[in-house]
């Protein structure tokens, strides 16, 4: 053999093509500036128009772009700004709709409940067990320091 | 400028996001992790909500938002109900969000089918 | 004579034939430079089917009934089938063909399956086990996409050097003697583990395998790329292609002339979006049936090596950090 696997590695890398980072980090930030600026408009709606106060506004402002982000899913509109957008539809919370409908959708065929159901969270499950395990640290570090402070 | 700012400030934080995929060798799924992660501890550092007054949905519709209601939410619960709020402050505060993403994924999911992309 | 040449290669005394071919593809095979190619071309992705998995198995046997049309044979008249496919446990070909009765021997090569089975075929009949002996294999982008990476609808993004893989099946009859191209010689493949983890970078991975095969088939048989009009890889994509010409170059054998590779051939580059080129299976299969045997057959080409590519790696090897072992096996067709 020519090279060694070290070698080859180094080879192939040089070889392959980088993806387009200046492009991806563009569209990125446009799309994801754009659905978050949607989001915006959505608090503003829910504040002003519906009169809730401003976290119940973010919070409903959230669950409507799930919403969102679940219908495009469903649509097969998603995965097609997804393919442009990268990190930009990824990030989102619509972002986190899509990888659990995606899922959803796709494991139907193996039934409602070991299929669809037990699949859905396959790819956003980690977020969901690193964020509350991350939450119940803070959240005992919050206790400690309440608890030395009096 | 709230528009004006939660364009650029989300928008950064996507493209952050898609240098990570694009320079590293994190795969999404780490990476949104990553953020989640990222955004309870600033959350409970009280670093995060300065950003979301100034840039609004631009700081709390990227996933790291999502950190930030799970620390704001454990915070809470701590103040509210002792120890107990270590549990249930974050998934507390974080339930609509999770309850919607359950339901609405079910309900898309009954109805829609997976299209072959081309 | 000898049987045996060298480490790797088998030569066959008798007359081993493929007396019928057949291929399917699909719609986005269909649109690439061969789309005329193919003998059955699939309406869409599901094809009346109720799930992917199904629509595979009815893939297999459609392709392999179209074969046996061709060569005029019932499916009794055939000793062996030799089949497999990407799925886990070879659901495709297990499914597809278990009304065939005949007897069946399953068989993995990843994407060189189609090679691996035509090569056991040809030792079947050269050994004077069977009259008649089928190989067929197949892959599906839907099925591969979801055991392999994502859900059809996740919104990702994928890396130039992912490659689309084919929704495609072949088959073909070995028979001896008889008409159609002969399988003159087959040089079976190591395993070649370079380290690469990508398993986003399959041509890369398995571009080692591939040139190792070759090399040992010149040596065995003390050939070189001269003699063939035609040496053709199964699905090493661009990036792949590129390091197997560099790798045989600095070997002292030049195949710039005369080498292609079915992932290169099947789709149009330019206006559809596979990055690297096609994968799978099926790549080499409907490509080697669809178009390769053809020109054989007309003797557009007079002698032709090919080399099917296969990366034997899964989802459990991959998360568990492992990296990508490749394996190439390479097979003489001759239009004498």
């Amino acid at each position: 053999m020519q090279y060694n696997q070290q070698e080859y590695q180094k080879y192939l890398e040089k070889k392959s093509p980088n993806s387009p980072l200046l492009k991806n980090v563009l569209f990125a930030f446009v799309i994801g500036g754009a659905i978050c600026t949607i989001g915006q408009a959505v608090t503003d709606f829910y504040q002003t128009i519906a009169g809730l106060e401003e976290s119940t506004a973010r919070t409903a402002a959230s669950i409507t772009m799930i919403f969102f982000g679940a219908l495009l899913t469903g649509m097969d509109v998603y995965c097609k700004i997804g393919k442009y957008a990268g990190a930009g539809t990824l990030v989102p919370i619509t972002g986190f709709a899509n990888s659990i409908v995606s899922p959803a959708m796709e494991f139907k065929k193996e039934g409602l409940v070991l299929g669809l159901a037990s699949k859905m969270f396959v790819i956003a499950g980690p977020v969901l067990v690193y964020g509350i395990t991350a939450s119940v640290g803070v959240g005992i570090i919050y206790y400690i320091i309440r608890f030395i402070g009096g | 400028m709230q528009y004006v700012n939660a364009f650029w400030v989300g928008g950064l934080i996507c493209a952050i996001a898609q240098v990570l995929i694009d320079k590293t060798k994190l795969t999404p799924a780490r990476i949104l992790v990553l953020f989640v992660v990222t955004g309870t501890v600033l959350g409970g550092l009280g670093l995060y909500d300065p950003l979301v007054r100034f840039a609004g949905a631009g700081a709390s519709i990227p996933i790291v938002g999502f950190g930030n209601v799970l620390a704001q939410g454990v915070i809470k619960g701590v103040q509210e109900h002792g120890i107990l709020g270590i549990l249930t402050g974050g998934a507390e505060a974080a339930a609509g969000g999770i309850t919607a993403s359950i339901v609405f994924g079910f309900l898309a999911a009954l109805i829609f089918k997976p299209k072959v992309k081309s | 004579m000898e049987k045996r040449h060298g480490r790797q290669t088998v030569g066959f005394q008798g007359d081993v034939r493929i007396c019928a071919y057949a291929s399917v593809a699909g719609q986005k095979e269909k649109e690439g430079p061969l789309g005329e190619c193919f003998d059955i071309v699939m309406p869409d992705a599901e094809w009346n089917e109720e799930t992917w998995e199904k629509t595979e198995s009815k893939m297999q046997k459609e392709v392999l009934k179209a074969a046996l049309r061709k060569a005029e044979l019932k499916s009794e008249d055939l000793h062996y089938i030799l089949a497999g496919d990407l799925l886990n446990q070879c659901i495709g070909a297990g499914f597809g063909l278990r009304e065939m009765e005949v007897p069946f021997l399953g068989i993995y090569g990843a994407c060189s399956t189609m090679i691996e089975g035509l090569s056991l075929g040809a030792m079947l009949i050269d050994g004077g086990f069977a009259e008649y002996a089928a190989a067929v294999t197949s892959s599906h982008f839907c099925t591969a996409e979801r055991q392999y990476r994502m859900p059809l609808e996740y919104g990702g993004q994928r890396t130039p050097t992912a490659q689309w893989t084919v929704t495609g099946a072949g088959a073909v009859i070995l028979a001896k003697q008889g008409a159609g191209p002969k399988v003159t010689h087959i040089t079976t493949g190591k395993i070649m583990d370079m380290g690469v983890k990508d398993a986003n970078n399959m041509g890369g991975a398995m571009a080692p395998a591939a040139f190792d095969t070759l090399c040992a088939h010149f040596r065995d048989l003390g050939r070189g790329p001269a003699d063939y009009d035609l040496i053709l890889t199964g699905d090493l994509g661009v990036i792949g292609r590129e390091i197997l010409i560099e790798m045989m170059e600095k070997e002292g054998y030049d195949i710039s002339k005369n080498y292609q590779d079915c992932g290169c051939m099947i789709y149009d580059r330019e206006k559809v979006d596979v990055h690297a080129g096609g994968s799978g299976c099926g790549c080499v299969a409907s490509v080697l049936c669809g178009r390769i045997l053809e020109g054989l057959r007309q003797k557009e080409w007079k002698k032709v090596l090919v080399i099917g590519t296969g990366a034997m790696l899964s989802t459990t090897s991959s998360l568990q950090g492992e990296s990508v072992p490749g394996i190439a096996h390479a097979a003489v067709l001759s239009a004498e």
